[in-house]
């Protein structure tokens, strides 16, 4: 039987702002299931973004939706968190807003293991403003302020928020869509910060210029690159080169930050 | 029964007094010369269950601000001239998805670094325009201890009221001198929360002008869902790109300030001698202390001079001033910076009278001899 998305799209907001093809249709799909399955109540849920493609999934589902300033949406739903840790944070957003202008934001929700579930689209590019790079474009690939290949070198996200401390990370892409709900709904279960990454794709900016004729080129590389962390422990380096870890990259029981407080409350009430 | 007394700098008379008016929430940044609100209020938000955040810079303070007053909690930031720049984004933010919140500036000299330790007033003109496009501005400019206590529970009332942030600027000399502080008993100033919504959730919409010119604002996690963004958005909180809901909106968000009725609620001034005066000084903050003195001197030398202090600077108290204008022979305007608001007297006294700048920006106060040689000069 078809999943009934419904009811959790807000009724008269559709059709969405997303190009065809575009992968963060996908990851909106994963989500809610990942949201359905985990029982979650919309009068509890908040979901937060930043500004560009992807920060617009919150305009579209049915919660109480923040959609906030360019990279700062990890700091507005740290606020949300903090002000009423008995809801559901989950923050939604791009590469380019949660690890360019929001890295420094992205990396501190890690450290302080604040119970939140961010998922990041990572398409590789700056989708809203046109295909400018962003810190995850590949290096030597084109984008509309790299007409001669990019010179950056690129941040893996996973590795970033592993190393700032969040206490799940995983990583997935918008072919293995069923993947998608499955590692949210793990993150949304883990108390303490996690990080989906789920790599999708942006035809209209980033693969016209770099020679995917179709969205379906797209997705095959999506495929091709990805590599189960438990396959990957039997390969090469070698083997391993150009291709990218999925499944639960990390995961670790760590103190939350929002219980943590709830100690110094208790503290300076003399407890 | 006597009232608690005690000596307090001007920045923890402010902690004080945002304890005063129900905040439970700080997120902020160190800046000197603001970081005591910051240390005050860790130490006596968990005491009542509320919050305090060290974010990691001033624009995740004010986002981390704005999203717990979402939740229904009145927060508060805390910072001085670099990190009010910082902010600005984000407090055009709060000024379109018209979230309640307060800004304390404690300020110094500039630009950038300026002098971090020195009194300055040189944020006045960046409280009004400094984030971008058009929008009202709500700025109050206490001159001491006790009144920076009041102001900043003024401060709330006037964000939660007019559902949209505000700032409370006072310079280094208030922010870090002692003075006695009478501590009011609950009851005796008042305390004004949001209007909350009434219609069931189906119907609630966050800015449905219905109900006012400030709509009711539903918290987070109370049974309302809704949508909150910085884009132009129509009365259901959604984005809107339709001409007559933008220009509508924006006209509104300025009129729910700036209309009559508004305007004479928000705006708070202080006049010392000015029905007879010839000469006007018109002062706020601690350049207005100098300017008092100055007046009682100048009076004991027969010379008609007074004061008028701003306690509300944006709004600013157009109608008084123009009227004034058309009275005195001559309008001193003392601040520390070189002309900020002078330039907004100017604007507003269109030429009824001369309009005398005296700025100051070596980090030293304007004394009152300073304002009593220039009252002389042109008297
Ligand atoms: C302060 C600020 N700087 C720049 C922008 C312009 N801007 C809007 S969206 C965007 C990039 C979005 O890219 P990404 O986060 O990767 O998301 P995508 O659009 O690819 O989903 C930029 C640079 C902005 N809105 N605000
Ligand atoms: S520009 Fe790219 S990221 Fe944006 S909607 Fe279109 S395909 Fe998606």
């Amino acid at each position: 039987m078809a999943y009934d998305y419904d009811k959790y799209l807000r009724p008269g907001k559709l059709p969405h702002i997303w190009c065809p093809g575009c992968g963060h249709g996908i990851a909106m799909k994963g989500l809610i299931r990942a949201i359905d399955s985990c029982g979650l109540d919309k009068n509890n849920t908040a979901i937060v973004s930043g500004i560009g493609c992807a920060s617009r999934l919150p305009g579209y589902v049915d919660f109480n939706t923040l959609h906030t300033a360019h990279g700062r949406a990890a700091a507005f739903a740290t606020g949300v968190k903090m002000a009423k840790p008995e809801m559901n944070v989950i923050v939604v957003g791009g590469d380019g807003d949660g690890t360019a202008i929001g890295g420094n934001h992205f990396i501190h929700a890690c450290r302080r293991n604040i119970d939140m579930t961010y998922v990041i689209f990572n398409n590789f590019i700056y989708g809203m403003t046109g295909g400018q790079f962003s810190p995850c474009t590949p290096t030597g690939d084109k984008a509309s302020t790299t007409p001669y290949g990019n010179p950056d070198p690129i941040f893996d996200i996973s590795k970033l928020a592993i190393g700032a401390g969040a206490t799940f990370v995983a990583r997935t892409t918008s072919f293995h869509a069923t993947q998608i709900d499955k590692l949210i709904a793990e993150g949304i279960k883990h108390k303490g910060m996690a990080v989906i990454e789920v790599l999708d794709d942006c035809p209209t900016t980033y693969g016209r210029r770099n020679k995917f004729r179709s969205v379906v080129d797209m997705m095959k590389r999506l495929k091709e690159i990805a590599v189960p962390v438990a396959a990957a422990s039997k390969m090469t380096a070698e083997q391993l080169k150009g291709k990218v870890l999925t499944g639960v990259l990390y995961k670790e029981e760590k103190p939350e930050y929002c219980e943590q407080y709830a100690k110094v409350i208790a503290k300076a009430q003399g407890a | 029964m006597a009232k608690k007394v005690a000596l307090l700098q001007g920045n923890e008379a402010c902690a004080h007094g945002a304890l005063y008016a129900g905040c439970s929430f700080f997120g902020g940044y160190p800046i000197t010369p603001s970081t005591e609100v910051a240390e005050v209020l860790s130490n006596e938000l968990p005491k009542i269950g509320g919050k305090f955040i060290q974010m990691e810079d001033e624009i995740g303070a004010m986002a981390s601000v704005i999203g717990a007053s979402l939740t229904g909690a009145k927060a508060l930031t805390a910072t001085s001239g670099p990190g009010v720049s910082l902010k600005q984004e984000l407090i055009g933010y709060a000024c379109i998805a018209e979230v309640p919140c307060v800004i304390i500036n404690v300020m110094r000299g500039g630009p950038s670094t300026g002098m971090p330790t020195g009194p300055g007033q040189s944020d006045v003109q960046q409280a009004k325009w400094g984030t971008h496009g058009d929008h009202a501005t709500i700025a109050l400019v206490p001159a001491s201890c006790q009144e920076i206590f009041s102001e900043t529970v003024r401060a709330f009332n006037l964000a939660e009221k007019y559902r949209m942030p505000v700032q409370v600027l006072y310079d280094e000399i208030v922010g870090h001198m002692r003075e006695r502080i009478e501590f009011p008993e609950p009851g005796d100033l008042e305390v004004i929360d949001r209007a909350k919504p009434t219609v069931p959730p189906e119907q609630y919409k966050p800015y449905d002008t219905s109900f006012g010119d400030v709509p009711p604002l539903a918290a987070f996690g109370s049974g309302y869902r809704f949508h909150v963004t910085g884009l132009n958005k129509a009365q259901d909180g959604f984005p809107t790109t339709k001409a007559e809901y933008v220009d509508n909106e924006e006209r509104r968000q300025i009129r729910k300030v700036e209309g009559e009725a508004a305007r004479a609620d928000i705006e708070k001034n202080d006049e010392y001698l000015t029905e007879d005066a010839e000469v006007l000084i018109f002062a706020y903050g601690s350049t207005s202390r100098s300017a008092r003195y100055a007046v009682n001197e100048l009076r004991k030398e027969g010379i008609k001079a007074g004061l008028f202090r701003p306690i509300t600077l944006w709004p600013f108290p157009e109608k008084r001033i123009a009227a004034l204008g058309k009275k005195v022979k001559t309008i001193i305007v003392p601040e520390l910076n070189l002309g900020q608001m002078n330039l907004e007297v100017e604007r507003v006294v269109k030429g009824a009278c001369p309009v005398i700048s005296i700025g100051r920006v070596d980090g030293e106060p304007i004394n009152p001899g300073q304002i009593m040689a220039q009252v002389k000069e042109v008297k």
